[in-house]
Formats: structure tokens, sequence, C-alpha cells
């Protein structure tokens, strides 16, 4: 079980990974490039990471950690797949 | 559970808040800095760094406290690692090719020639004899 200090930490960064994914949500919508919108959900990606860690050591379960690295190797993919197809019009040559 | 809190939770609590401070931040970059390539500061250093603070807690309250060996942790941070300087430098090209095409205004503009008999890299096709390089015929 988590401590009273465990607890208000893991309180202070639930929120503020919340704030963050906020932020990359309005800077999603606003833009104003497409190159703009990929790093939002890159970044997106990252904090919600983040939040499954944070998640996992609430629970004190060691399964959220592999939903953590799938998501790691899938937002990757994807940035780059998006970033191949604006470079070069195609994603595998 | 004693009344004392012991020293593994406080370190472990210390690294989660430093961790989501400094996510936050770079998400606070990424809304208030002006343009693309200074945007990309952000998320690709802060969030990183933040993020591998969570994961170091994670390690630190899993193994001092709870006893429990595991590994996720160091391949995620190490997974993380390789391919957030990748994302950003593909997210960075994108950003250079819709510059010279004039699809996106930047403060600076279009980078300069960068010779007479030469382009940059990101704009070049590869040279002959690069390895790695296959021309089709």
């Amino acid at each position: 079980m988590t401590g009273p200090v465990l607890t208000a930490a893991l309180g202070f960064g639930f929120v503020a990974l919340g704030l963050a994914l906020a932020m990359n949500l309005w800077r999603l919508f606003k833009g104003p490039d497409v190159a703009d919108r990929i790093l939002a959900l890159d970044t997106m990606v990252i904090n919600a990471i983040g939040l499954i860690v944070l998640g996992g050591i609430a629970s004190g379960e060691g399964t959220a950690f592999e939903a953590a690295m799938l998501l790691a190797m899938v937002g990757f993919v994807g940035t780059v797949a998006y970033c191949k197809f604006l470079l070069r019009g195609d994603i595998i040559e | 559970m004693s009344g004392a809190v012991s020293l593994p939770e406080w370190l472990a609590s210390a690294l989660i808040v430093l961790g989501t401070s400094f996510a936050l931040v770079g998400s606070w970059g990424l809304v208030r800095l002006p343009s693309l390539m200074e945007r990309l500061h952000g998320p690709t250093k802060a969030s990183t760094l933040g993020l591998g603070g969570m994961l170091v807690g994670s390690i630190v309250w899993f193994q001092l406290v709870k006893g429990e060996w595991t590994t996720h942790e160091l391949l995620v941070s190490l997974f993380l690692f390789v391919t957030a300087p990748i994302a950003a430098n593909m997210i960075a090209k994108v950003q250079l090719h819709r510059l010279r095409l004039g699809q996106t205004p930047g403060p600076a503009g279009p980078p300069p020639a960068a010779g007479p008999d030469s382009d940059w890299a990101t704009y070049e096709a590869p040279h002959e004899g690069t390895p790695g390089c296959f021309r089709e015929e």
C-alpha cells in the first residue's frame, strides 16, 4: 500500500499530468501547422505513458508497465510514419 | 505500517513530484513558445526527462519498498530515450521541408544555401557510394 507522502505525491502528479494533457490538446486544436499537431500528439503520448506509470504505482500492479511500453512503441512508430508521409508522400517505399 | 514514513518512500515521492513538474513545464513550453523549432525544445527535453524521473521513482518504490524486481521501467526508459531524439529530428525535417516549399511561415525563413555545388543533407538525395544507399536503376 502507498503511504501518506506517496499518496500526496501521486495526487500532485495526476493533476500535473492532466494539466499537461489539456495544454497539449490546446496545441493540437490550435495548430497552426501540421508539424505542430504531430508534436502535440507525440507529447500527449509521453504524458499518457506518465499517467500509466503513476497508475501502476498507485495500484501496485506491474502489468501497467507493459501497457506503457506498448504505448511508447506505437507512439514512436505513429510519429515517424506521419513525418515520413509528409516528407516523401509515402510511408513504405 | 508504522507512523514514520520510510526514506525510500520520501525518495520515490520526491522523484515523482520532480518528474511530473518537468512534464508540466515541457507541455507549458509547447503552449507558450512562439515558433515550431522553439516549441520542439519543451517536449523533447523537459517531458522526456520528467518521464525518466517518474520511472526512476517507480523503480525505487517497487524495489526498495515492495521488494519486487521488475525490468519494465528500465525497458520503457531505454526505449523512450532512444526514440525521442529520432522523433524530434523527423519533426524538424518536416518543418525544414515545409519552410523551403513555402507551406509554412517561419521567423527566420528557409535556411540559406549550403554551398556552390551541394545542398543541405536533409534536402539532397544520398550521394553515390553512401553505405546503405541502394539506387534504383
